[in-house]
């Protein structure tokens, strides 16, 4: 058998505090899709940041077609034939297609029968400003393509993309699989890996801890090899309890462009209940969102616990109970600044302060505290933000918002139980949480830790608006649904009065009920 | 691995030795020696008693005002105009020094009014920012002609003294309202331990206190501050004041310690206000730090007065060091990979 057209030989890479890669091998054959699954943090990117040349390996060996290489930049990848489709197309916004395909290349006359060889389904002489994120995509295959790379590596290649243009993808990578080109698929999402890929890599903790060939893959399998466990069933969701917790009566918020973004939102809330409100993106989700949080200015009456929040900031509605885990996690913690800093967002004035001063003992032990709680990996309260993973940062956010306003004055130890353990002293402060796309680019296990936590606080009598488009999530937290289309919210009814094809027409304002 | 601590060190290191060999062609190209320069400047500002004074001269401003600088940089204020604000604490101790009896009260007084002239004249740029988001590196910036040529106004105009005949400044201030200087040399020392105690004051607000904690966050990412619903314009506000008033207080240290009058600005500040921006951008947001880069410029003004007596060269030759030496260091910081975070 002829050696692999891309092979990788222990290659480890530490950083400080942190084995990103150790010892992991992979094999890449010509015409295979070969995927490279993992959660966040698992290592995926820095193995392919190795690969193309960004970074160097600390052991190990890459050999092509048998032949040891050394990579030392893009240049030199490119050279070898490994081209890499980055998540975030990297293209000269104001230059055509065409330029931006000429862009490095010699013998660019050929380009347009190149092309069309190449069957690109996109304008070559359009913007690239104004193509979208799938469009853009295209072309970055195109121009690899068109350097006559030998494998592509695509990095989280959906994350940009909507539902048909996922499919687009696939049906194009199909055809480039044909061509004997090699691809590797970096992806957390297990439906994609399973519809695509011949050859699955598993790697955990920066470690691989397992290969598959599609056909003796199973679902249950390589959660288990991703996780490191199984999943354990879905949590129960109470029922609410009796009252009002949250009022909210013609609610109408402008966006920043002055337009109206919501018109007209009416829905109470009891103790402890969960309603998902669903729509597709840019519905006035986000104006909704920051409205209830305090963080825009609205008209129409909105009443938590029978007080009414106009003209309160963020900050004063925290103290009252009122959490938030905002849409964009670069706006739910600092990246210059380290967790146990991230995590005194909400409590540096209060309970983090002693006279004039911070309390930074506290803050370095609170912080300890919550790091095991919620399970964020990370080796300590000093490592700063922007080194972690996308799940834990979402782990620090909701960390410090399920923690309400008031916490336990001395920090409690951890008796090995894990969450539970201080959250009933804690709960009575929480009253209710805005949490939008709380799962949003999260891995499974970060995912299912995050649905646990929020069913949790709801048994405690937390009240939730969970705003999301997972439907899936909406559907397994929610007592009640709402729907958002164009600003309008229609609903809310009880969960299981709205199936999913009524959810959706109604979120595409095809359902007039 | 085991080189990491050290090796952010040997980057700078190797910058400023870079930096020394540039400048050291445009001193070859004067016709001079430039080891025998180098020689020059280090006797003048280390080996020399009569130099290391000159050097803590030059330090005392840039002490004051790179702290307030590093603090204004950290909440994302770029204030560019602080030879302005500088010159303003300047014209405030003058005011005071010269209308107000001369009582030891009106001493601290004019560095009250000083640091107070100075933070307003700041404000204009604080303001606009906070509030309309006009961008503080134009109005900072254009806001400093404006205060030079109120100075000339005044010495020229109505403060000119009664005493100085064809001479541009005020009458000398009176002997109860000169600062005492370190004996034989112009180290007004008062100032020297303002400018360190500030350097501490503001590097204990910006690690221990919540409003240094917010100062932080709101110059790291706005965002997150605005969903903390910290007040971002009061806080960029406060930072912009503040590091007009230490200006302000660099101003009235000058006048009040060396020139006892209000006179040239070229002649009240010998650039401070800019050089003091190096000071800051070396501090890399640790207000503390400048107690060490504040010396390092100074050192490099002393040296390059010392090429200006000694060698015949034009005076700002040391323009050319320190923007060399800025230039280089802010190469290394970008060639280095692994970028020091910014301490508490």
């Amino acid at each position: 058998m002829d050696p692999p057209l891309l092979e990788l030989k222990g290659i480890t890479k530490r950083f400080p505090g942190v084995v990103a890669n150790d010892h992991v091998d992979l094999a890449l054959r010509a015409g295979e899709v070969h995927a490279l699954l993992g959660e966040n943090g698992a290592g995926k990117t820095t193995l392919m940041s190795i690969l193309y040349g960004l970074q160097r390996p600390d052991e190990g060996e890459i050999r092509i077609d048998g032949r040891p290489v050394r990579i030392h930049s893009p240049r030199e990848a490119l050279r070898l034939g490994l081209a890499l489709v980055p998540q975030h197309p990297l293209l000269v916004e104001r230059h055509t297609v065409a330029e931006n395909l000429i862009l490095g290349q010699p013998g660019s006359f050929f380009l347009t029968r190149r092309m069309r060889q190449e069957s690109l389904p996109v304008d070559l002489d359009a913007r690239v400003e104004d193509l979208s994120a799938g469009q853009k995509q295209q072309v970055e295959i195109a121009r690899a393509l068109l350097r006559g790379a030998r494998a592509l590596i695509l990095d989280e290649p959906t994350s940009v993309l909507a539902p048909p243009e996922v499919e687009q993808l696939f049906a194009q990578l199909a055809g480039i699989k044909a061509r004997g080109v090699a691809i590797v698929f970096i992806s957390h999402k297990l439906d994609e890996v399973l519809a695509l890929s011949d050859r699955i890599t598993v790697l955990r903790g920066g470690k691989k801890v397992g290969e598959r060939a599609r056909a003796e893959a199973t679902r249950e399998d390589l959660i288990r090899l991703m996780v490191g466990r199984d999943l354990l069933p879905p949590t129960a969701v109470s029922p609410p309890q009796q009252g009002v917790r949250f009022e909210v009566e013609g609610l109408e918020v402008d966006a920043d462009s002055g337009r109206r973004a919501v018109r007209g939102a009416s829905f109470t809330l009891a103790p402890g209940e969960v309603l998902g409100i669903a729509g597709v993106a840019g519905s006035g989700q986000r104006e909704l969102a920051e409205a209830l949080a305090g963080l825009r200015s609205f008209r129409g009456r909105v009443l938590l616990d029978g007080a009414p929040i106009s003209g309160c900031s963020p900050a004063e509605l925290f103290a009252r109970g009122l959490a938030h885990v905002p849409e964009d996690r670069a706006t739910g913690a600092v990246p210059a600044l380290n967790i146990a800093e991230a995590l005194a967002l909400r409590t540096y004035r209060t309970t983090l302060r002693r006279g004039s001063r911070l309390d930074l003992s506290r803050m370095t032990a609170e912080a300890a505290r919550l790091i095991q709680e919620f399970r964020i990996a990370a080796p300590g309260p000093e490592t700063p933000v922007r080194l972690l993973s996308g799940g834990n940062v979402q782990r620090t956010i909701l960390a410090r918002e399920l923690s309400g306003p008031l916490r336990s004055a001395d920090p409690r130890r951890d008796d090995g139980s894990g969450r539970t353990v201080s959250a009933d002293d804690r709960s009575g402060s929480l009253r209710a949480l805005i949490a939008v796309h709380p799962t949003y680019g999260v891995d499974v296990g970060a995912t299912e830790q995050i649905h646990r936590l929020l069913v949790e606080r709801a048994a405690q009598g937390v009240s939730v608006v969970l705003v999301t488009e997972n439907i899936d999530e909406l559907y397994a937290l929610s007592h009640r649904v709402a729907v958002l289309f164009e600003g309008t919210l229609r609903g809310p009814w009880p969960v299981a009065e709205v199936g999913v094809e009524r959810l959706g027409r109604l979120m595409t304002g095809r359902d007039a009920a | 691995m085991t080189l990491r601590p050290l090796a952010p060190l040997a980057v700078y290191g190797a910058a400023v030795a870079v930096a020394f060999a540039l400048v050291g062609g445009v001193l070859a190209a004067f016709g001079a020696n430039p080891l025998e320069c180098y020689g020059a400047m280090l006797h003048a500002t280390f080996t020399d008693p009569q130099g290391r004074s000159e050097v803590l001269r030059r330090t005392i401003p840039l002490l004051l005002i790179g702290g307030g600088l590093t603090v204004a940089f950290r909440a994302g204020f770029l204030n560019i105009g602080a030879e302005g604000q500088l010159l303003l604490g300047a014209v405030g101790a003058a005011a005071v020094a010269l209308f107000l009896p001369a009582t030891p009260a009106n001493l601290p007084a004019m560095f009250l009014a000083g640091a107070t002239a100075g933070a307003l004249w700041a404000f204009p740029a604080a303001w606009l920012r906070s509030r309309l988001r006009v961008h503080e590196i134009l109005t900072t910036l254009m806001l400093t002609p404006v205060a030079e040529y109120l100075v000339v106004y005044l010495i020229n105009g109505p403060w000119r003294g009664e005493h100085v005949r064809g001479f541009s400044y005020t009458d000398s201030f009176p002997e109860r309202l000169q600062l005492p200087v370190l004996e034989g040399t112009l180290v007004h020392w008062p100032t020297l331990a303002l400018g360190a105690a500030l350097a501490a004051a503001l590097q204990l607000l910006l690690t221990y206190t919540p409003a240094g904690y917010e100062l932080r966050v709101v110059g790291s990412s706005p965002p997150v501050a605005r969903y903390a619903g910290i007040a971002i314009h009061r806080v960029v506000f406060l930072a912009g004041i503040l590091s007009g008033g230490a200006a302000g207080l660099a101003g009235a240290g000058e006048v009040a310690g060396i020139h006892h009058r209000l006179l040239e600005p070229a002649q009240v500040s010998l650039g401070y206000g800019y050089t003091a921006i190096i000071v800051a951008w070396l501090a890399r947001g640790r207000p503390i730090a400048v107690l060490l880069t504040a010396p390092l410029l100074g050192a490099i003004l002393a040296g390059g007065d010392t090429l200006k007596t000694g060698f015949n060269m034009p005076f700002r030759i040391i323009d050319v060091f320190s923007g060399t030496l800025l230039l280089c260091l802010i190469t290394a910081e970008a060639l280095w990979p692994r970028r020091e975070r910014r301490g508490p």
